[in-house]
């Protein structure tokens, strides 16, 4: 582990397959917690169904209506961008596609190298606007808590990571590729116990809301 | 305040917690967008205000005891407890600074329904000796006299004997079988009394059988206003009884937004059964008898008109169109609120704001979110379906030197009905 190749191998080995137990264990603990709690029976006539309107609010809520996207539009719109930016660069990079298929067994067309430079740049670029949002918005700052911090850090670096990697910008290459993982690998760990649960959470979220809603016969 | 308070308080809490609010705490990412939707955050600019924020005490009992990490976290002593100091600070903001408009909940990227947390969160102020005491006395008066304002029958019965006198009209008062039986809410007998005489000619007009029962003629609920289940509990079996009784088919809510909810929505889960009988608020029952055209009506409304949809109706329970559609039977020149239905923006005065005296300037300061929204439209008159609503936008009107009238949507039903030869007496 002293000579940069032996890191590399460390964190894409032992280091990657400890992250993944943590994240999956953790995720899945996370899960059946919410789910355990149940609901009660609900005696009030229904006004509509809670199935489709819960469904139906897991894709509508994706999207901000009008009065809130004139309100908040710096959420929406940064938001968007580098989330969708994120997405890019996980699942369109043709080594993380390599990577998958290596893992999963399956594998699907990538974008081309420089268009997910590009869109990398942005999304950190993007990540780094959030953050100084964060410091600066009252309410912001106000609802903040260390945690919110850390989150930002650990999706922050993956991307910081891959970027310096990807141009060699730090060498030996085996150290920052070793980097990358190893951000990658903190990603994975953090993530059951931080609001990046809300990745699968939010849906869930989402369902009830649209449900409880839809009983009422209002579309949310 | 004793240890046992406390306990008292966090065992009702914990008792409120299920799949639902484990799955919204998991998810908010701390956006700070429902900030944006509570007119007590917006016209305020205080963010202390923000919807999340004032359910930190069921948020932190949720983490340290019902998930596993929040658990182990606990026992290293690495949490917040809740204490009875967190608790009387919340105070404020779980009461005055909120309406339980569910505003917040529509607008959440997450989809945290946040007021379906508030109001649970509630149960355990109320258990735990921290609620205001406007809505405390609003809800011993409830349960001791059945009026939240300590009206009798009567008093009511004064104003039957005067709306008979000047419709010409019998005012059913228990009349067993009725097809419906018809509940008010002690603000709109008081503010209002133009409601019952509303309903009167209507239901004469359309030949619906309704009745007023001596039991029970109190529709709102101060139990789920304040957030006790046993009182709202108690209340809602009191109209329960009362429908059982006089063997209705249907229940009306009146020009009320709470009580609606009340009674459709959390009185059968209250009381843990379903009803013998339907629940309908009176702007549904008259789009009803619209649709079937049983309302025959004449000449329309010619100033231009705009509408407050109070948030319990609207956002709350899916009632949106059928105010509209009664209102293009007798308004020529109406124009809706930019953001109206299940977007539109609470007067302020709900959740039992309007009860806690001491929130009344978080009240006022909530309305100049409406304000401002029926500026934008420049209209002559507001036309609502909430007394409550009613009453606030009457007196924020007038703080703000705003000569626009506020009317009830029911009464301008009445005011258009064709008549139908001499009344019968």
């Amino acid at each position: 582990m002293s000579d940069p190749m032996g890191f590399l191998l460390w964190v894409k080995g032992p280091g990657l397959n400890w992250a993944l137990a943590i994240f999956a264990l953790g995720m899945l603990v996370r899960i059946v917690e919410i789910f355990m709690l149940g609901r009660k029976t609900n005696y009030a006539e229904p006004k509509g169904g809670e199935w489709g309107p819960g469904f139906k609010t897991i894709l509508t809520r994706s999207v901000a209506d009008p009065g809130t996207f004139a309100r908040a539009p710096f959420n929406v719109v940064v938001g968007w961008i580098w989330h969708i930016g994120f997405l890019i660069t996980l699942l369109l990079f043709i080594p993380h596609i390599e990577l998958f298929r290596g893992v999963l067994g399956i594998a699907w067309p990538g974008l081309p190298n420089p268009v997910v430079d590009a869109v990398t740049a942005i999304t950190i670029l993007a990540l780094v606007a959030t953050l100084v949002h964060r410091l600066q918005h009252p309410v912001k700052k106000r609802i903040s808590t260390p945690e919110d911090y850390l989150v930002w850090t650990v999706t922050f670096l993956p991307l910081l990571t891959g970027y310096l990697a990807y141009h060699r910008l730090v060498n030996p290459y085996p150290l920052i590729l070793g980097l990358h993982i190893l951000s990658v690998n903190l990603f994975l760990v953090v993530f059951p116990f931080t609001k990046l649960t809300h990745v699968f959470t939010a849906f869930i979220a989402r369902w009830y809301n649209g449900a409880i809603f839809g009983r009422k016969g209002v579309e949310s | 305040m004793s240890e046992l308070t406390l306990e008292r308080g966090l065992n009702a809490l914990r008792a409120e917690i299920d799949a639902p609010v484990a799955a919204f705490f998991s998810s908010c990412v701390h956006c700070g967008i429902c900030a944006t939707a509570c007119p007590f955050c917006t016209e305020t600019g205080d963010p202390k205000y923000t919807p999340i924020l004032k359910l930190e005490p069921l948020r932190l009992v949720w983490e340290s005891e019902f998930t596993l990490w929040g658990r182990i976290k606990s026992s290293l002593g690495l949490s917040r407890k809740v204490t009875d100091e967190m608790l009387a600070e919340w105070e404020e903001l779980l009461y005055d600074s909120c309406s339980m408009c569910g505003r917040c909940s529509i607008v959440c990227p997450v989809g945290n329904d946040l007021q379906y947390m508030i109001r649970k969160t509630r149960e355990g102020m109320v258990a735990s000796g921290h609620a205001p005491e406007g809505l405390i006395g609003a809800a011993g008066r409830a349960i001791r006299t059945g009026s939240p304002m300590g009206l009798q029958w009567k008093t009511l019965d004064v104003q039957i004997k005067h709306v008979e006198g000047s419709t010409g009209l019998e005012v059913p008062v228990d009349k067993a079988g009725a097809d419906y039986l018809v509940l008010l809410s002690s603000m709109e007998i008081i503010n209002f009394p133009e409601y019952l005489e509303a309903i009167t000619k209507i239901f004469d007009h359309a030949g619906v059988k309704w009745t007023l029962s001596t039991d029970c003629f109190e529709a709102t609920n101060a139990g789920i206003q304040i957030g006790s289940k046993d009182i709202a509990a108690e209340l809602v079996e009191r109209v329960v009884s009362a429908a059982t009784k006089l063997n209705v088919k249907n229940v009306i809510s009146p020009e009320c937004g709470h009580a609606y909810t009340a009674i459709r929505w959390e009185g059968p889960n209250l009381i843990g059964r379903s009803y013998p009988f339907r629940v309908f608020h009176i702007i549904e029952v008259l789009d009803d008898l619209r649709a079937s055209g049983r309302l025959q009506t004449e000449g329309k409304e010619t100033d231009r008109l705009s509408m407050h949809d109070p948030c319990n109706l609207a956002r709350k329970s899916g009632v949106i169109q059928q105010q509209r559609n009664l209102m293009d039977l007798v308004a020529e020149n109406f124009v809706d609120l930019k953001e109206h239905g299940k977007y539109q923006w609470c007067c302020g005065a709900g959740g039992g704001v309007s009860s806690n005296e001491r929130a009344e300037p978080l009240k006022m300061a909530a309305f100049k979110r409406k304000k401002a929204q029926i500026e934008e439209v420049e209209p002559e008159r507001m036309v609502t379906m909430c007394a409550t609503c009613r009453t606030q936008l009457e007196e924020g009107l007038e703080e703000f030197n705003m000569d626009i009238p506020v009317v009830g949507l029911t009464e301008m039903i009445a005011d258009h009905l064709v008549e139908k030869g001499p009344p019968r007496g």
